[in-house]
């Protein structure tokens, strides 16, 4: 292997590691604040780059079908619960959050469909689309159980996996999907090539953490999703309500897995159910990280990016059962570090 | 005949007129729900009593089925022989991975089980040796004697003869000393700990034992199929077993039996129904199962059978005969000495030290009590003596032994048995039960004997002690309500029921008078002093001043962490020092109308 | 209380709370009224935090709560946060890994526009030590220190209702003593008070009318004055059994 040869390999380690860094952050940002092991993670993915393709095409994606179904579903479990708190005042602006905005996407995705609007445009709609199936998911299949063990919650969450899987494939066909490049330039720096496309994910990914970080450092809604996850009865106690703080979760993370479904998008052809092994790679990042520590997680992904382009060169028929195991070691050593922990 | 008895015949029918009398389409069904049910099983054990969770068991059943197929289409092994090879194999893969991932706190365990279940199945399907993601082809069929297991009918027996050993073995594992133990760590891990349950070799017994359940079911897989490939050992069969476990009811044997069954034929019904309603073919039916666990884990949290189990009526309770007890627990050597001697005990967190140098002792046959107001420290120091928490610097001896960095379960173990502040029975069970796994330590029945049913004599000698101990406290009218059914006051006479079954040497009581009313505290009083008479040595950490008063000989006064006072009772009355610091800030309140 | 005109701030009747099978609290009735501090003493495990757990609806009851004739029952906390039933609890429940300024900052999260600016000048007027503090850590603080900080959340909300669960614990007496004095000097804002207590003394001392809970009910209740001096009360809680015999304490 020669200089060129790593320095792509490195590149491209670094590109997908980027975007295993942005799940591994809404990974973490979900387990923290809810509790929840968030597998479906994945299929924000995939539904990130097919909403976007089907707009690219100038057909309006299945995401306009799947996001009306499961506002209409969101809209009656939220009925029912109003109904039985004897809230019937509130019920019109609960209506209006629950259906009237999803709705209002849905409308705007499938007007904007075969106009063929400009790329950043097109990719606001694909991102407002599967964002907004976020907090829908989280009311209809996690909220009422939102007081359950780590166990029970995280079987739900593969019961969701499972559904969104057959639904992605309901709603965008097994065909699978990729969107051209964002650019095609190309860089020379010290005798390496670089591709633009890569650098702008990396930018991206890069913008998008730091917006991150402002959110919960400076704005009183971060803070509180913040205070929810350090301590969840304090933050009850100072008014935050559990389901708004799992509602807005999902809203960011959704939004920073469509986001990594954008990214994804040219980089590799994505089919309704390949978002489940970009998810776990996500949480291979987001173990090293504890689960809990958002530049541990970071880092961790940009671990198994670059172990996974050095394996897919090396041994590309094992890079799966390398990555994977990549996770017992550090097992082990979270293991024997985490006794020491407890004796603080 | 009891309901639940009528129930396992009825079972047993029902199981022996499918080979004989069921068309094709439902042996086949029948084998694969006996395939299943062993999988399943192994994660009752696992999951829903012992706690840990493993995405991971199709990859057990997945060596099972390579290990067979590998070793008799490549060296004409006989499958027989190819068993205990893959026996052996998985006793190792799993005692490995149970070593590194068990030790993990909750939801890691789960997650590293994702990660080796995806691992070991990219194995399977990229080693050349066992035919990629072809698989391998050409195994042979099971012989017996003359009989050749290659028609659906004959293997169907095979199956449930084997699925009905693992469905026995794990219903005795459950009701047995290793399994009292396992079931108590639902309860934490901490307590199960006090009553010298070895928690983390434990789990790995039980992570053992469901990988081994896998891996017969694997090969007998292999042999049913005569051919392998590597999909249904993937990680989505993985979540479907623990689906199973969890749907069914992750907390009985029969959970095992009703989730496979129940998600089979769902499975197989919606494969064939959906295509036809919908007019398209696709992997529809995953969306109606997801939503459907979706929904049931809404209603029904501990599955099928719990729910329909709380319809029966409750199991009768086992007879006590008079077995002889248990052989005495072991005593400490040096009994000339104090049986208890804390030395310069210190403990900081942090930069807050919650013990501070203390220094008592406790003589054999004493009553201490271990006083001071909240926030004093006497949790702590609690904590320090059993091994919950270590020691920063400083020594604690139990009879001459010292004990300062011991687990707690070596410390139970020593001969110290304990009572908890926040009463932590298993609510659930009886209190027979509970408090038969007090005497843990005084019995020897492993997994294997306990599975067989060779630990009936022990058993009934276990239950004798137990019995003995629930009439010594006087709870006998009780002993086979559940435990979660009494009053406070009472449910803390079980704890001291339960840690006398393990014959300790010392006592420790952890507010054992907290929450009890006038009455019941007289009552508890003059228990401990029957204990007393009886020669048990008891420490006890109290709030109530006035409860400690008459029954301890000596008081051990803390404050802010250290020891402000040590002496007899009425001694201690007297004292300034004491009654300043544990009666409050004294007259020093304020007037109302300050302005600050 | 009777006698009282005002309407009450806090009305509990029959307030019951089970673990499981097992009752906790039982048929509790209670009032406070604003301006006013009532205390609830009682041992250990009789019930005190469970019951103001469950007037601040973190644990699920049976009976009836109302807020300044408000039915409260159905309201979830942070409902109840928002309409001025505020519990600081025994263990304070601060966010450990934040700041102490945005600890007080979260405390005012029910409330619009700016008004957290003129409550937390409220809150550093009186705990000045958290001003001092206020960029550091609420882990790293003092157990005081936690104590000021739990109030000064709580502060931030406006409470109408304020519930205390031994606010005393763990702390030296001369922090005790402070503590006190600034929940004294709260009653001249208005807010209703309920002080749970296993100082019985000091809360006493304090309070305008108080409750003696026993395992789960209310054995007495009275002017806290007349509890102070009522003979069975002082034997089991002011420990004048034992010390009827040796001097009272200076004033300190």
């Amino acid at each position: 292997m020669d200089l060129s040869i790593a320095a792509f390999l490195v590149q491209d380690g670094v590109t997908n590691g980027a975007i295993y860094a942005l799940l591994a952050l809404a990974l973490v940002l979900v387990f923290t604040v809810t509790r929840i092991i968030w597998i479906p993670s994945g299929e924000f993915v995939t539904y990130g780059t097919l909403t976007l393709a089907g707009l690219q095409l100038g057909k309006p994606p299945g995401t306009v079908g799947l996001l009306i179904g499961v506002a209409v579903v969101a809209a009656i479990v939220e009925t029912i619960a109003t109904l039985r708190a004897r809230e019937a005042r509130k019920l019109p602006l609960r209506l209006a959050v629950w259906l009237g905005v999803p709705l209002a996407i849905a409308a705007a995705v499938w007007w904007a469909a075969p106009r063929g609007l400009p790329l950043a445009l097109q990719i606001v709609l694909a991102l407002a689309a599967v964002t907004a199936l976020g907090p829908l998911i989280y009311r209809i299949a996690y909220q009422p159980i939102a007081d359950a063990s780590v166990l029970v919650l995280l079987i739900v969450s593969v019961a969701v996996h499972f559904a969104l899987t057959g639904l992605g494939l309901w709603f965008f066909g097994a065909e699978g999907s990729r969107t051209p490049a964002f650019t095609g330039a190309s860089f020379t720096a010290g005798g390496l090539t670089f591709s633009a496309q890569s650098l702008l994910v990396v930018v991206a990914s890069l913008v998008l953490i730091g917006l991150l970080y402002l959110l919960f450092g400076r704005t009183l809604y971060g803070k509180a999703l913040h205070a929810t996850a350090v301590n969840r009865i304090g933050a009850r106690l100072v008014g935050i309500s559990p389901s708004f703080a799992g509602a807005l979760t999902f809203v960011l993370a959704a939004l920073l897995c469509a986001f990594c479904g954008v990214l994804v998008g040219p980089i590799t052809t994505v089919y309704y159910d390949s978002g489940f092994l970009v998810s776990l790679k996500g949480f291979v990042g987001a173990i090293i990280g504890g689960l809990v520590s958002y530049p541990l997680a970071a880092a961790g992904a940009l671990l198994v990016g670059l172990l996974e382009s050095f394996s897919s060169f090396w041994a590309s028929a094992f890079k799966e059962v390398i990555v994977f195991t990549l996770i017992i070691p550090v097992l082990l050593w979270r293991s024997l570090t985490s006794r020491h922990h407890d004796e603080e | 005949m009891t309901i639940r008895r009528i129930g396992v015949v009825a079972f047993v029918v029902v199981l022996a007129l499918v080979p004989l009398a069921a068309p094709a389409f439902w042996v086949t069904l029948a084998n694969y729900i006996g395939l299943y049910t062993m999988v399943a099983l192994g994660l009752v054990l696992l999951t829903g009593v012992a706690g840990q969770t493993s995405f991971g068991q199709a990859a057990f059943v997945g060596v099972g089925a390579y290990t067979t197929a590998f070793l008799t289409t490549h060296f004409g092994v006989s499958p027989w022989l190819t068993l205990p090879a893959a026996i052996v194999l998985t006793f190792a893969v799993a005692l490995a991975l149970g070593f590194i991932t068990l030790r993990m706190q909750g939801h890691y365990l789960p997650l590293a089980t994702i990660a080796w279940g995806i691992s070991l199945f990219f194995l399977f399907g990229n080693l050349e040796s066992l035919g990629g993601h072809t698989g391998v082809t050409g195994i042979p069929a099971l012989t017996l004697a003359s009989i050749e297991f290659k028609e659906e009918r004959h293997f169907c027996v095979l199956i449930w003869i084997v699925t009905l050993a693992s469905l026995w073995t794990t219903h005795n594992l459950l009701d047995s000393r290793p399994g009292r133990a396992l079931r108590a760590m639902k309860g934490g891990v901490d307590m199960a700990e006090a009553f010298g349950v070895n928690a983390a070799r434990l789990k790995i017994v039980a992570f053992v034992y469901a990988a081994l359940l896998a891996c017969v079911s694997g090969w007998l897989y292999a042999h049913l199929q005569r051919f392998v490939n590597p999909s249904p050992f993937g990680i989505n069969q993985g979540i479907e077993y623990l689906f199973m476990a969890v749907v069914g009811g992750a907390g009985s044997v029969w959970g095992a039996v009703v989730g496979a069954t129940l998600i089979t034929v769902l499975k197989q019904m919606l494969q064939d129904v959906l295509p036809t309603l919908l007019g398209r073919s696709g992997n529809f039916e995953i969306v109606v199962f997801g939503v459907l666990m979706i929904v049931l884990l809404q209603f029904a949290r501990n599955g099928v059978v719990d729910w329909a189990l709380r319809l029966l009526p409750r199991r009768r309770p086992r007879l006590d005969d008079d077995a002889a007890p248990l052989a005495p627990g072991e005593k400490p050597h040096d009994v000339a000495g104090p049986l208890l001697d804390v030395r310069n005990a210190r403990k900081a967190f942090g930069g807050l030290v919650a013990v501070d140098d203390l220094t008592f002792r406790v003589m054999p046959g004493e009553i201490v009590g271990l006083i001071g107001p909240n926030g004093a420290g006497k949790s702590t120091t609690f904590a320090l003596i059993s091994g919950e928490l270590p020691l920063t610097s400083g020594d604690i001896a139990f009879g001459g032994q010292s004990i300062a960095g011991k687990t707690p379960f070596a410390i139970a173990r020593l001969g110290i048995g304990r009572t908890f502040q926040h009463v932590r029975l298993l609510p659930a069970m009886s209190v027979q039960d509970n408090v038969a796994l007090g005497a843990y330590r005084r019995g020897r029945a492993g997994v294997v004997r306990a599975a067989l049913r060779l630990d009936s004599a022990e058993e009934r000698r276990t239950q004798a002690v137990a019995m003995r101990e629930i009439v010594r406290v006087g709870l006998a009218e009780h002993a086979h309500d559940e435990a979660g059914s009494l009053p406070l006051g009472k449910q803390r006479i079980v704890e001291i029921a339960r840690a006398l079954a393990s014959d300790p040497s010392l006592l420790l009581l952890d507010e054992p008078a907290a929450g009890l009313r006038y009455m019941e505290k007289q009552a508890l009083a003059e228990l401990l002093r029957a204990l007393k008479r009886d020669g048990v040595t008891i420490l006890l950490v109290e709030h109530d001043m006035d409860f400690v008063m008459g029954l301890t000989d000596r008081l051990v006064v803390m404050d802010f962490g250290q020891k402000l006072a040590e002496g007899e009772p009425a001694a201690i009355q007297r004292d300034r020092r004491v009654l300043e610091a544990y009666l409050g800030v004294d007259e020093a309140a304020p007037a109302p109308a300050i302005a600050i | 209380m009777n006698g009282v005109t005002l309407r009450d701030a806090l009305d509990v009747r029959d307030l019951c709370v089970a673990y499981g099978k097992v009752p906790a609290v039982r048929d509790v009735s209670l009032q406070v009224a604003p301006g006013s501090i009532v205390t609830v003493i009682g041992p250990n495990g009789a019930g005190k935090t469970t019951l103001l757990a469950a007037i601040a609806g973190l644990l699920p009851a049976r009976g009836v709560v109302r807020c300044f004739g408000d039915l409260a029952t159905a309201w979830p906390v942070e409902e109840r946060v928002r309409r001025g039933i505020v519990l600081v609890p025994e263990r304070r429940e601060l966010f450990g890994s934040m700041s102490v300024a945005d600890n007080l900052r979260l405390g005012a999260f029910t409330r619009r526009g700016e008004q957290h600016k003129a409550a937390i000048a409220d809150v550093y007027r009186r705990f000045p030590r958290l001003e001092e503090r206020r960029g550091q850590l609420a882990a790293t603080l003092s157990g005081g220190e936690r104590q000021m900080l739990a109030l000064g959340r709580a502060l931030m909300s406006a409470p109408r209702v304020l519930l205390l669960d031994e606010p005393s614990l763990g702390l030296a007496p001369l922090v005790v003593r402070d503590i006190f004095s600034i929940i004294a000097a709260l009653r001249s804002t208005g807010v209703a008070i309920l002080l749970v207590e296993q100082n019985a003394r000091a809360a006493l001392a304090i309070a305008d009318y108080g409750y003696v809970l026993e395992s789960g009910q209310i054995a007495v209740e009275g002017e806290s004055a007349s509890l102070a001096a009522n003979p069975r009360v002082a034997a089991a809680y002011l420990g004048q059994a034992h010390t009827a015999r040796t001097p009272a304490a200076p004033p300190g």
